[in-house]
This record gives C-alpha cells, sequence and structure tokens, in this order.
C-alpha cells in the first residue's frame, strides 16, 4: 500500500491552476466559530445580568485572536490540511467555554472559566508546536516504542498519588492536578498504529483456526495480552472504568482496521466483558455506577432524592426539544462534577435536543473527517494513526455522553473540548493536530501537489 | 477466511470504513437516546416528585391573588433563595374555609389547588401566544381568582361561630353565588406557606391538633342535620300530593309507631303529641311523629328523589373544590325512612347542601348550582372566564316552593326558629338539633337554615343559609338558640348594604 505514495510523491506537478487548499473556507467557518461562541458568552451574560458582561470584546478578541493565529499557522505549515478540522475544534472549545462560564455563574465560590481560557490557549500552543516540529507525521514512528514507555509511566504515576472523588487518575501538586491518562491515549495510539502497520500481516495470516474464527498465533498475542493486563490493572488499581473501556476500546477498533480479523473484536468483547464483570463484582464504585445506571430513579423511590444521573436525566428533559436557553436551566442541581463529567447535561438542557444534535453532528463530522482522512493516506502507519485519533473521539464521546444520558453506565470520562479539564482540552489540541497534519499529507496525495 | 484466502481478506479501506461507520452508529445510539429522554420521557421526569425544576419555576413569580369583594385576600412575598416567593394571607383564618392553603413544601389545597393553573400563570387560557410562548418559555404572570364571597357576610359568619366547632355555608338563591362559607375552629394558611422549619412546624401542630382546624367543616364535613330536614320531607310531601293544604289537618296518628316495630317517634314538645295535626303546625313545632309519618306516607322513591334534586348523594358536586357527599339512603325500610325523613338514621349533609335547600325554596324551586368562583381574570385584569349561574335542578314546583315558605316563614314568625327574626325582613328557617353518638349520648348538633327578603319584597330573597354548631359546651344545645342567631347575622349583613 505504500507503492502509490511514492509514485503519487514522484508525479509532477499537475499543469494548470494550482488546486484549491480550502484554507479560505477554513478562515470563514473559523470566523463563524468565534461568532457562535461569542454570542453565546453575550447571551449569557443578558439572561443572567441584563446586560451583556463587561469583558465580552476582550473574551471575543481572545478567542478570535488564538483562532486567527491557529489558522495561520495551518496555512503555514499545512496548507492542504482538511478546512473543517480546526473550525470543529474552535466551535466545540468556544461553546465549551461558554457552558462553562455560565455554570460559573450558578457556582459564586468556584470559577472555572479563565483556568480553562488559560489552558484553551496552551493547547492552542500545543497545536501550532505539533504543525511546526512536525512536518511530516512518519517521524512519530521512531519514538512509538518510547512514547508507550512514558505512557506505561504516566498511567501508573496517579496511583501513588491520593485518591480523588474514589479514582485514582489525577497528579495532584499544590493547587495543580493534571490527568495523565489524556496524554497517555495518544501515546499509546501512535505505539498501536506503528505495531499493527509492521504486524498486520503476521496477525492477519497466521493462527489457529477454531471453528469460524481465526485466533491469532501465541507468539504476537503476546503483547495484546499484555496490553489488555495492563488496562485492567489500570481499571482496578484507578477504579477509572471510563478510561480503561476507552483504551481497549481503541486497540479493539484499531486492530479489526488493521487485520480485518473479526475473530479479534470477538476476543476483545469477551476480554472486555470478563474484565468489566469482575471489576464490577468486586469493586463496590462500579458496582454503584452499574446499580445507578439500571435503576436511576431508585433512590427517589427510596427516599434518598435523586442522585446525579436522575439530576443528569431531570435536566435533559427539561430541556425538550428546543431548551430554555443559556443561563435559563438548572443542571447546577447535578452537584459536583456539573462542569466537567455532566456538562452535557447544562448543553441538553439550555440549548435543548436541538442543540445536542447540532453538537453530536460536530463530533460526527470530525470522527468522519478523522476517517476519511485515515482512508486516502497510503502509508499504514499514517492511516493506522488517523483511524486511531478518531476513534478516541468517537469512543470518548460515547463514554461520556452514554453514561449522563443512561445508555451505559456511568464513567469518568470528560467530553472532547468542552468539559473543564485542562489535561483533556490539551489533549484534544494536540489530537486536531496531529490530524491536521496527516490530512495535509492525505490531501497532498490527493490533489497530487507536493 | 482461510489461511491461503488471504486475497479475500477485505481490505484496510473497507475496514477502516467499517471502523468509521461503526463509530458514527455510537453517535446515532447518543442522539436516539438523547431524543428519547428530551422527548418521550421528558413529560416523566418533568414531573417526578424528586425533581425541583417545576416548583423552581411555580416559586419563581408572585402568585395571581384570590379577591374576596373585588380586594385581595392574599399575596406573594420575594423570600429569596431557590424558592423565591410564598404566599401570604391578608386575613389567613376568616377565608381559610374559601382560599385553601399555597404551600411551597404541603402542595395546594380548595381553591388555591383547584386554580392552581391560573394563579400560577400555567394555565393554556393565560396564553395570548401559545406557541411562542412555547418556544420563549415565557413564563405567564398568574391570573387572579375572583370569588363570589360577600366579606361582610364572611366576617359575621366568622365573628358568629366565634371558634365554635362548627361552620356556615351562604348562598344568593336566584344565582348560586355562594356569599360565605365558614368553618370553625379555623387556621391561618400562611402559618406554612413557606418551606423553613417554622413552616413545617406550624404544620405539625395543626395536623395533630386535636380540634382538626384544617378540615373546611362547610364543605367537606357531613353532619346528620336533624330537623332542618324536614323542609326536604315536606316539599316531598306537598309536590306528592299526601299534603295538599298546609293548615288543614293531615292523617297522622298519635302516637306514631315506627312501622314494623313497636317504638314510638316521640316529639321533644307536648304540643306535637296530637292525632291530626296540620303540616304547618307540625313544622313550627318541629313534631318529629308527623313529619316521618308523611316520609313514609310520600314513599321512598319520592323523597331519594327530591332529596336528590337539593344535592344530596352527588358525590362531584363541585364549586369547584368538590364538596363531600351528602347523604340520603336508597334502600331503606318503613321504619328507617321515617327516621331518614326527619334527618336521622344514616341521612348526613354537609352545610353546603343544606344551605341549597333553604335557597330551593327560596328560589321558587329551583336549585342553583352553588359557585365560589365570579370570575377568572388575567393580571392585568382582563376575563379569562365569566362564570355564569345555570340551575342545578328543579326541586318542586313554584307553588309547591311558596307552600314550603309559608311552613319556614312560621317557624320563625310562631315556632322553633324565633331567634332568627329580623325587623323588617321577611325571614323563613328551620331549626335541627340533631342526635348523635352512642345513645345519643353526645351533645347534639345544633342546626338552623334560613333565607330572608326585605318585607314587601316580591323578588327572590337574597341570602339563603346554613349553620351547623357542631359540639358546643354550651347546656341548652337547640338550633334555635345556638345556630338561628349565627344566621341572622349572616342575613343581616347581606340584607343591609
Amino acid at each position: 500500500m505504500a507503492f502509490p505514495a511514492a509514485v503519487a510523491a514522484d508525479r509532477p506537478r499537475s499543469a494548470g491552476p494550482r488546486p484549491s487548499s480550502g484554507r479560505t473556507v477554513e478562515l470563514f467557518l473559523v470566523l463563524g466559530a468565534v461568532g457562535i461562541a461569542v454570542f453565546g458568552y453575550v447571551e449569557v451574560g443578558a439572561e443572567l445580568d441584563g446586560r451583556p458582561p463587561a469583558d465580552a470584546l476582550r473574551y471575543g478578541a481572545a478567542l478570535g485572536g488564538l483562532a486567527l493565529l491557529a489558522h495561520l499557522l495551518v496555512r503555514w505549515r499545512a496548507r492542504y490540511a482538511d478546512p473543517l478540522l480546526l473550525p470543529i475544534g474552535v466551535l466545540l472549545n468556544g461553546i465549551g467555554l461558554v457552558v462553562i462560564y455560565r455554570l460559573d455563574r450558578a457556582t459564586p465560590h468556584s470559577s472555572a472559566a479563565p483556568t480553562q481560557l488559560l489552558w484553551s490557549t496552551l493547547g492552542v500552543g500545543l497545536f501550532g508546536l505539533v504543525l511546526v516540529l512536525l512536518p511530516d507525521h512518519r517521524w512519530l514512528r521512531r519514538y512509538a516504542y518510547s512514547g508507550a514507555l512514558v505512557a506505561l509511566v504516566l498511567l501508573v504515576l496517579p496511583i501513588f498519588f491520593p485518591a480523588v472523588y474514589g479514582s485514582r487518575i489525577w497528579i495532584t501538586v499544590g493547587s495543580f492536578s493534571i490527568q495523565p491518562g489524556e496524554f497517555a491515549k495518544v501515546l499509546l495510539v501512535i505505539f498501536f498504529a506503528a505495531y499493527l502497520a509492521v504486524h498486520q500481516d503476521t496477525l492477519a495470516l497466521t493462527g489457529r483456526q477454531v471453528w469460524r474464527l481465526r485466533l491469532p498465533p501465541g507468539r504476537v498475542l503476546g503483547p495484546v495480552l499484555l496490553v489488555w493486563a495492563v488496562f485492567i490493572g489500570v481499571l482496578v488499581l484507578e477504579t477509572d472504568l471510563g478510561m480503561s473501556l476507552l483504551y481497549f476500546g481503541i486497540f479493539v477498533v484499531m486492530l479489526y482496521v488493521a487485520t480485518a480479523r473479526i475473530g479479534w473484536i470477538v476476543i476483545g468483547l469477551l476480554l472486555a466483558a470478563a474484565g468489566v464483570t469482575v471489576v464490577g463484582w468486586l469493586s463496590p464504585h462500579v458496582h454503584a455506577r452499574v446499580e445507578q445506571w439500571l435503576h436511576p430513579l431508585a433512590s427517589i423511590q427510596a427516599g434518598q432524592g435523586a442522585n446525579q444521573i436522575a439530576q443528569s436525566l431531570f435536566a435533559f428533559a427539561w430541556g425538550g426539544l428546543l431548551g430554555t436557553g443559556l443561563g435559563k436551566g438548572h443542571s447546577i442541581l447535578i452537584g459536583f462534577a456539573a462542569k466537567s463529567d455532566f456538562i452535557l447535561a447544562t448543553i441538553g438542557e439550555e440549548l435543548g435536543l436541538t442543540g445536542l444534535l447540532a453538537l453530536f453532528l460536530l463530533y460526527a463530522l470530525l470522527i468522519s473527517r478523522g476517517f476519511r482522512t485515515g482512508i486516502a493516506l497510503t502509508d499504514p502507519f499514517g492511516r493506522l494513526l488517523a483511524i486511531g485519533l478518531a476513534t478516541i473521539i468517537g469512543l470518548q464521546l460515547f463514554v461520556v455522553a452514554g453514561g449522563v444520558l443512561a445508555l451505559i453506565p456511568l464513567t469518568g470520562a470528560t467530553l472532547p473540548f468542552i468539559a473543564q479539564g485542562g489535561s483533556s482540552v490539551v489533549t484534544n489540541w494536540i489530537i486536531v493536530a496531529l490530524l491536521v497534519r496527516l490530512s495535509d499529507q492525505a490531501r497532498r496525495t490527493l490533489l497530487r501537489v507536493a | 477466511m482461510t489461511p491461503d484466502a488471504s486475497g479475500r481478506r477485505p481490505g484496510i479501506r473497507i475496514t477502516a470504513r467499517r471502523a468509521g461507520t461503526f463509530c458514527l452508529l455510537l453517535v446515532v445510539l447518543l442522539a436516539a437516546q438523547a431524543t428519547r429522554v428530551q422527548y418521550f420521557q421528558a413529560k416523566g421526569y418533568n414531573d417526578n416528585t424528586a425533581n425541583q425544576r417545576k416548583a423552581i419555576l411555580r416559586y419563581g413569580q408572585p402568585r395571581g391573588p384570590i379577591l374576596v369583594g373585588g380586594q385581595p385576600v392574599t399575596g406573594s412575598v420575594a423570600t429569596g433563595g431557590r424558592y423565591d416567593y410564598k404566599r401570604t394571607y391578608t386575613d389567613g383564618p376568616t377565608y381559610a374555609a374559601v382560599t385553601g392553603f399555597s404551600s411551597q413544601l404541603y402542595g395546594n389545597t380548595q381553591l388555591e389547588g383547584t386554580e392552581d393553573a391560573l394563579l400560577s400563570g400555567t394555565d393554556d387560557r393565560l396564553d395570548g401566544w401559545a406557541v411562542w410562548n412555547a418556544i420563549t418559555r415565557h413564563q405567564n404572570p398568574g391570573g387572579a381568582v375572583h370569588t363570589t364571597i360577600d366579606p361582610a357576610a364572611q366576617r359575621a359568619a366568622m365573628a358568629g361561630l366565634d371558634g365554635q366547632k362548627g361552620a356556615v355555608a351562604a348562598i344568593e338563591p336566584a344565582t348560586g353565588r355562594i356569599l360565605a362559607l365558614a368553618s370553625t375552629p379555623s387556621y391561618d394558611p400562611g402559618s406554612f406557606a413557606g418551606s423553613s422549619s417554622a413552616d413545617q412546624q406550624a404544620w405539625t401542630e395543626l395536623q395533630s391538633d386535636s380540634d382538626q382546624p384544617m378540615l373546611n367543616r362547610a364543605l367537606r364535613q357531613t353532619y346528620p342535620p336533624g330537623s332542618t330536614f324536614k323542609v326536604v320531607t315536606a316539599a316531598a310531601a306537598l309536590s306528592a300530593g299526601v299534603v295538599t293544604d298546609i293548615n288543614a289537618p293531615t292523617t297522622a296518628s298519635h302516637p306514631y309507631v315506627l312501622p314494623g316495630t313497636t317504638t314510638p317517634l316521640v316529639n321533644d314538645t307536648g304540643s306535637c303529641d296530637v292525632a291530626g295535626l296540620d303540616l304547618a303546625t307540625a313544622m313550627a313545632l318541629s313534631c318529629n311523629s308527623v313529619l316521618g309519618y308523611l316520609g313514609v306516607q310520600t314513599g321512598l322513591n319520592r323523597m331519594v328523589a327530591v332529596a336528590q334534586d337539593f344535592g344530596f348523594n352527588d358525590p362531584r358536586l363541585d364549586i369547584p373544590v368538590r364538596a363531600a357527599r351528602s347523604n340520603f339512603d336508597t334502600a331503606m325500610d318503613r321504619s328507617q325512612l321515617a327516621l331518614s325523613s326527619i334527618g336521622q338514621f344514616d341521612t348526613a349533609a354537609t352545610p353546603l347542601v343544606m344551605a341549597m335547600v333553604a335557597a330551593g325554596v327560596a328560589d321558587n324551586g329551583t336549585v342553583m348550582y352553588p359557585q365560589l368562583v365570579d370570575k377568572l381574570t388575567q393580571s392585568d385584569g382582563s376575563t379569562v372566564q365569566l362564570m355564569r349561574p345555570r340551575p342545578y335542578r328543579q326541586a318542586m314546583s313554584p307553588a309547591v316552593a311558596g307552600q314550603v315558605q309559608q311552613l319556614m316563614t312560621d317557624v320563625v314568625t310562631n315556632g322553633t326558629g324565633g331567634p332568627a327574626a329580623i325587623p323588617g325582613a321577611t325571614v323563613g328557617g328551620k331549626t335541627g338539633t340533631a342526635q348523635h353518638g352512642v345513645r345519643n349520648s353526645a351533645v347534639p348538633y345544633a342546626w338552623f337554615i334560613s333565607w330572608a327578603k326585605p318585607s314587601g319584597s316580591s323578588d327572590v330573597p337574597p341570602v339563603a343559609v346554613a349553620v351547623v354548631i357542631a359540639d358546643s359546651t354550651a347546656t341548652d344545645v337547640t338550633g334555635g338558640s345556638l345556630a338561628a342567631p349565627i344566621a341572622k347575622a349572616v342575613m343581616q349583613a347581606v340584607l343591609s348594604p
């Protein structure tokens, strides 16, 4: 599959006008995204105070400046990148900032929006850094194994720090805390992509046949089982079901894409089910989550009031089709984690089903653009990397949104780009930067420009 | 899929498309679940008792007023906090039987309950732009409930009851408008309107009070009506032709032995113990033997029919607050019918229904549907709904009604109802002293029902009233001595502008 890429690179630039890079479209979309976010910010102030927030202009300028900077970096370093990726990132990040600001107004003693804006700035900075320092994604292949090692360390590190709200996923130094698992997932996807790009044929073509399923050969099964063990270990030691499911899902999806072996998926699902069952049985924390998912209103009937899932469902239901409008909802009744894990409930309540579906559409667009990039790329590593990154966004969205909508048991995970959390927003900008880099490569091949 | 069939292994583009489809399918699942929660299941979640949103919305704006005589008897005060506005009452105990209560913790009852949608602003009829309001979630300010209550009559009733266990219901006979609705001992509905611990304590104390101050005795409690029921029996006997001339001797014997038994139906006064007594005298002296006899002569079916025309046995008498069902048995033997015809045995009535009896006689036989609400308006005063008088039943012909009016007038001028006489007015009434308890050992219920009009007026009397004193401490408990003066005060309040 690498062969056509070489051909494309050697082919002389086609005559005639230079193909459209899509940068002008991107510029307008970015400006539109900033406009929507600023409008939301003004709307919150207008609703809660009767006038736009005093710093609306400064906020708009900051967000617009960041977005323009990112756009110029793309224009400079990844001219042919997919023009939808950056605007979607800007819009999601902007919506997140608005909703966090709105929730800040309901919690006078803790304001998270300024910090989130700071982290977003850092995220855009890293976005630029990736574009500048990484002209070719294939360089990442060289550091895949050392990256995996770093990822393992990052995953294990929080065990030595105190548990926060029942989960050991934070590293806390003073008032500063990061969630290393967020960064680890990108490093792991790079590792998976590199590993599978090399071994996909071995994995696909050898092994024993059992009934209709082809089982992998023992030799290559080793690393797979090791990965599984690590994840279960993380799950048990850090009681973070969400992250664990996410890692596992990404791995299984990438394995399937690389090898086309249904057997892998079956094994993966069986192992995941076994792991979740055992942990759900052993860990009271996880067991309680499953119970709450099955019977979200049980605590009300028991006279203990509404639990968080019930409050989350109340918020969504109150939003109805059109929502209450920004600032008019009562999602703060959810209590703890309203700005992070449960932030989707605020969007559902205040922007309604309409707003929620629009948001899902944005994510779907981002995911499908990631997959498109992967399919258009010709080198196996880049292809698997793009697909892996898009899968991160898809699965993470499903895990967190499914949790707060009571579609699946609630697991702590952050809504990409929107939820409060510095590590998360920074990681998401890195993911988008990598997708921009990959799509630049893919579209250069398609458009036959060097 | 065999090892050597690698050529048929789907290519990476295909697996990538499948994986992409899988991820998008997850998003579709999320969209489906969101639609389910936000659209199909929304009502259930919104109505959940643990969901505070409806309460937050409800108490987020002042509640509309309830008005008596054009003046609000309720208010709304901002308290801050999650539930902002709480209900206040300008004269809570006086109008508690009219308004009911609206409490952040304990819900809404009576008028506050039946008219809640209008008062809280959620009533669709307040919407000028229903669709636009649904989209913008605009909340209408609460509307106003204008009651039919006459403040002077209400105050007279409360002053007359003076904290004794009892109730008053007064009706304008021609329209059915309720002029007074009083129940004592009363309570202040404002004392537990909020959600503080003081509110909770006030509620608990009221709930555990053995005097049951929160019981609306005028509407929600039935008592054996005793001799006041003789008005119904007389109307039925006259309608059936059992008696044609109220001053002519009847066929009643003396003593009157209850059919099928050896027990005579005794009278309170010796003047009754005469055979063939005429109906006018029997009513004036409240003779049990004559009226019991006439009830049996009239027959069960006709007695039941007339009683039901006055509101007995109606399980859904909504004014719009629902009144308790007053009872007149529909299957009895003749001795039970004799007792029921003098308001004993299983016969039981709310003060409201006994007021309907007096009003029906006063309104020439037409019983009007009793109504507590005059009109509903928006906050700007424009009318949402105007209540029009409507007939309930025709209980008797105008001719028979004229005869019963004469009987009731005689009770006041010549009989037991003397204390209700008003100078310058024609008053018709009937006393009742109902025995109850084991072997009639309890303090009797003292009843009085009446109507009044200015002397010489040929119009329908402007007021009919029923009074019951349930548990008097007085030594001589009779309807004439205890209840009639209260009825008189209420009627005077209506007659003198």
